[in-house]
This record gives C-alpha cells, structure tokens and sequence, in this order.
C-alpha cells in the first residue's frame, strides 16, 4: 500500500498497475482478516461438495452413468466451477458496499487510470478463489477423489476454473458499478446461481431428458464443466470450446464492466 | 389468556403481518428460489428413481418435500431480520418504556412468519401438483401437510428471533443463512435415507433431524398415512419452537436489561 500512497501522492497520476495492486491489497486484506468474509467463502464450497459427492454417491450406479473418474470428482469439477464463479460474485459484493459506504468514490478521485480498481478487484477475486480451491482440493483428495488426467489436463481444468472467475467477478463488477449499493447482490447472485445450476450439475448430459436437457444443451456453462470433466478423468473433451467461451464471456464481461465504470464516474 | 395479554399479542401481531405483507423482498424469493431448486433438482435427478428401493417412480413427487424446508429457513431470516431491525432503530428500546410483555412480544412477531409460511406451502403445494407431483395423502393429507408446513415455519421463526436478540444485528442473522442451510444439505435431501451409500454422510443425516421433517412431509405425498413419520414430524417441529421460545425468551430478558 506504501508504494501507492506515495505515487498517489507524486505529480503523475498512478498507472493502472498500482491502482490495481492497491484495490487488491486493501480488498485482499479485507478478505483475511475479517472472518464475515473469509469463513462463508470456504465454506459454502465445501458444504456444496459434502453434500453433492456424499450425499448423492448413488447416483454413480444409476444405469448409463460412467463417469471414469467416480461421482466423487464429477462433482469436484462443479463445486470448483462454482466457487470460481462466486468468489468473483462475492468480491462484487465487496465492490458495491465500497461504494455504497462513499469508499469507491474515493478511489474514483485517486485513480487516474480508473479501470486499474476493476483489475484489482478481480486480481482480489482471484486470489480469493485461489485460496477457496487450496482448501476444496485438498479436501477433495482427503475424501479418495480419483483424479485420471494427467499434469497438463489438471492445469487446464484450474485455467479454465480461472476464465470462470474472471468472467464472473466482471459481471459482478458491471452490476456493482452500475447499482453502487449492496442492494444490487441479488442481481449479481441469481443470474450466476442460475446458469449454473441449469447446467448438468448431478448427471451427464446424455442423462438428462425433457426441458432440463433441452436448456442444458445450449448452456454455455455446460461445455466448461464437460471439458472440466473430461480433464479431471484424463479424457478431454469440448476443449477448444470451453477455452473460447470463457475467453468470449471474459470478454464480453469486461465490455459490461467498463460500461458500468463509465456509469460510476457519471453519477460523480 | 388474559384479554390485556391478547389485545397487545393482536396489535404486534397485525404489525409483524402487515410488515412482511408489505416487504415483496421478503416473500418473492422465499417463494422463486425454492421452486426454482424443486425445477431444476427435479429434471436434474430423475434418473434417481431407477435405484433399487427408490420409493417412488416420480422424482419430483420425492423432492418436493424440499421446498417446504427451505421455505421455513427463510423465516429464519425474516422474523430475525425484522426484529433485528427493530433493535437498530430502537423501537425495541420504547417497547420496553411500555407495560408490554415478552410472551407478547415473541408471539406477535412470529404471525408474520405464521402468514408467510401459510402463503408458501399453498403455493409449493399447487406448482407441485400442478406439475405432477402426487398426494398419496389425499386432500386430507393435504390440509396436514399445510398445518406441519407452517409448525415448521414458526418453529424455525423461533430461532430467527433467538438470534435477533442475541446480536442485535440484521447483519449477522443474515450471516447464519448459510449455516441453517448446511442442516438441509446434510439430510436425506436428494434421496432416500437408506440409499445414502457414503457411511459418514448416512451417520450425519440419521441424526439430523431435518431428515425426519422431510420423511413426515414425503409420508404424506408418497405413502399416505404414516402416523409413525407423522408424530415423528410435529413433535420434532414442537421441540425446535419450544427450544427456540426458550432461548429467545431468555436473550430478550437479557436484551431488555441491556437496553
């Protein structure tokens, strides 16, 4: 935060480098040391993959299930999808209270390169999911998850996790700008909650019948966790895909939040 | 009664209704968020009916036991929350200036939870039927559901206005969402007790007892008339109020002195 304060401080205004490591320092620290913010972030993972590869073990012997890898990783990939994708709605919440509490518009005066404070809340919200993933991992292993891919494949799987959190913190971003208040959770929340879970969260694709499979089928979401999957078992497939749609959804995320940063320096 | 102790639990009571009649915040997504779960649990997991020992061929006659539960965690939320927010502003404080009793007090704030819980197991129970679903119960079986459906929901209220008294804050009732839903996640939720495989989860969920509330509610829908899972259901929802009344009668003494 030094270095900050002091160029802060110095005739030129800071790049979009240090604005960006002094959001995410302060909002990393928020993170650590305040347990309202640190303890649900591990935990509701957790929660999720307790129950899901516990509670829903038999699922891996309904007939046509044959995942490689066991019922235990099939849904290690989406609770890791999914806290990818919260810690970036979590850190928009963080964003909206800052500015809700007048904080925001204090570094909307500071910076002179404003979209430095999006860079660091998502280097925030990445540092965020990185620590969720230690502790989901290691967990993961702890409880017998038969991991088939090799090296390279589980770097895939973890950038891929990692294109998930960006674009979800960018979204959560757009909307936090746009509403600058807490109030505006939900709408980060619910869209991501959605999408996700119409996807195929407890069985394969090919398992699924009616509205849920026909909706599935066109989810974007499905072919991240597909190739996820396929990564984690050593058979990958939708590579390609997955990549280009967590670029495109980055993309496209990053478009929205400078529209709701341009948003935040019209409201003054 | 006394009619002095009547009159004031009608006056706390008619406010704590018109309260939440008044806050949509408050009822919509305790309504959409669990049918959207119920939709989407029910498409997800229906190939969970092909288990051997599976109780019933209809998924979502199964899962709807669900909604319900989730509903009553969400009056967690808002009987906590109002009152919550009654302390912030003070009007707990010029309450306590008045002759107003506790049993009162705790009494009236739970009719908002007793209405919203009302309206939520109507509706869970429509869109279930109308999508499906069946009530092996009957009608009859019906109007019980709706009765254990909002003994669940008061009784889960008691521990929204427990917390509320103990922390004073809107914020940290809101904080204990998540840990009421690790009850639910941690029961026979998704299926059967039985057919739980994983032997720490099944230990968990045989000593939960969200899963004997969801086995009363699936009694009705599944089976008919099981007055074992039935007895096991009310009475369970009647320890969780009274410990909830209990503990809450308690933080507001405390409160009260506080203040």
């Amino acid at each position: 935060m030094s270095g900050a304060t002091s160029t802060v401080g110095a005739t030129h205004p800071p790049g979009v480098s240090t604005v960006a490591r002094a959001v995410a320092w302060r909002s990393i620290h928020n993170f650590l040391t305040n347990p309202a913010f640190l303890v649900p972030s591990l935990l509701f993972p957790l929660f999720f993959f307790v129950s899901f590869a516990g509670g829903l073990a038999a699922i891996g012997d309904v007939p046509g299930f044959d995942f490689p890898s066991g019922y235990t990783a099939f849904q290690f990939v989406f609770v890791l999808l999914q806290s990818a994708a919260f810690g970036g709605v979590f850190t928009g919440f963080a964003m909206a209270r800052d500015f809700e509490s007048g904080f925001g518009r204090r570094y909307m005066l500071a910076a002179g390169h404003r979209s430095g404070i999006v860079v660091g809340y998502s280097l925030a919200a990445l540092f965020r999911a990185l620590v969720t993933w230690t502790v989901l991992t290691t967990v993961a292993l702890i409880a017998g998850m038969e991991v088939g891919g090799s090296g390279g494949e589980i770097v895939a799987l973890y950038a891929l996790a990692v294109l998930v959190n960006v674009a979800a913190t960018l979204w959560a971003a757009g909307v936090a700008l746009r509403v600058r208040s807490i109030q505006g959770g939900p709408l980060m929340q619910f869209p991501t909650f959605l999408i996700l879970f119409l996807a195929p969260v407890y069985v394969p694709l090919d398992l699924l019948s009616g509205w849920i499979h026909a909706i599935a089928s066109i989810n974007p979401v499905t072919a991240l966790l597909e190739a996820g999957r396929g990564f984690i078992s050593g058979d990958p497939v939708l590579v390609g895909a997955a990549f280009a749609i967590g670029v495109a959804l980055s993309f496209l995320f990053a478009l929205w939040a400078r529209g709701g940063l341009r948003s935040a320096e019209a409201a003054g | 009664m006394s009619s002095s102790l009547r009159n004031q639990i009608g006056q706390l009571a008619r406010r704590s209704v018109l309260r939440t009649l008044r806050q949509p915040a408050q009822i919509v997504p305790a309504i959409v968020f669990p049918l959207f779960l119920l939709a989407v649990n029910a498409g997800g997991l229906k190939d969970a009916t092909n288990l051997p020992g599976f109780p019933t061929d209809s998924y979502l006659t199964f899962i709807l036991a669900v909604p319900f539960i989730q509903g009553a965690l969400f009056s967690v939320m808002n009987s906590g929350t109002d009152l919550a927010r009654d302390i912030e502003t003070g009007f707990l404080n010029r309450l306590a200036l008045t002759p107003l009793r506790g049993a009162a007090l705790l009494s009236g704030l739970l009719a908002g939870a007793f209405v919203l819980g009302v309206v939520q197991a109507v509706v869970y129970l429509s869109v279930g039927l109308i999508a499906g679903a069946e009530l092996a119960a009957g009608a009859a079986g019906g109007l019980v559901l709706l009765i254990l459906s909002v003994s669940i929901t008061v009784a889960f209220g008691t521990i929204g206005l427990f917390a509320a008294l103990r922390f004073g804050s809107g914020e940290a009732v809101q904080g204990l969402f998540p840990v009421f839903f690790v009850f639910l996640f941690l029961s026979a939720m998704a299926l059967p007790l039985d057919l739980l495989t994983t032997d720490w989860f099944h230990a968990i969920a045989s000593v939960n007892p969200v899963t004997y509330l969801l086995q009363a509610i699936r009694s009705l829908l599944i089976e008919g008339w099981n007055l074992g899972d039935l007895a096991l259901g009310f009475g369970i929802a009647a320890a969780i109020g009274a410990i909830g009344m209990l503990a809450a009668s308690s933080a507001l003494k405390t409160r009260l002195v506080r203040t």
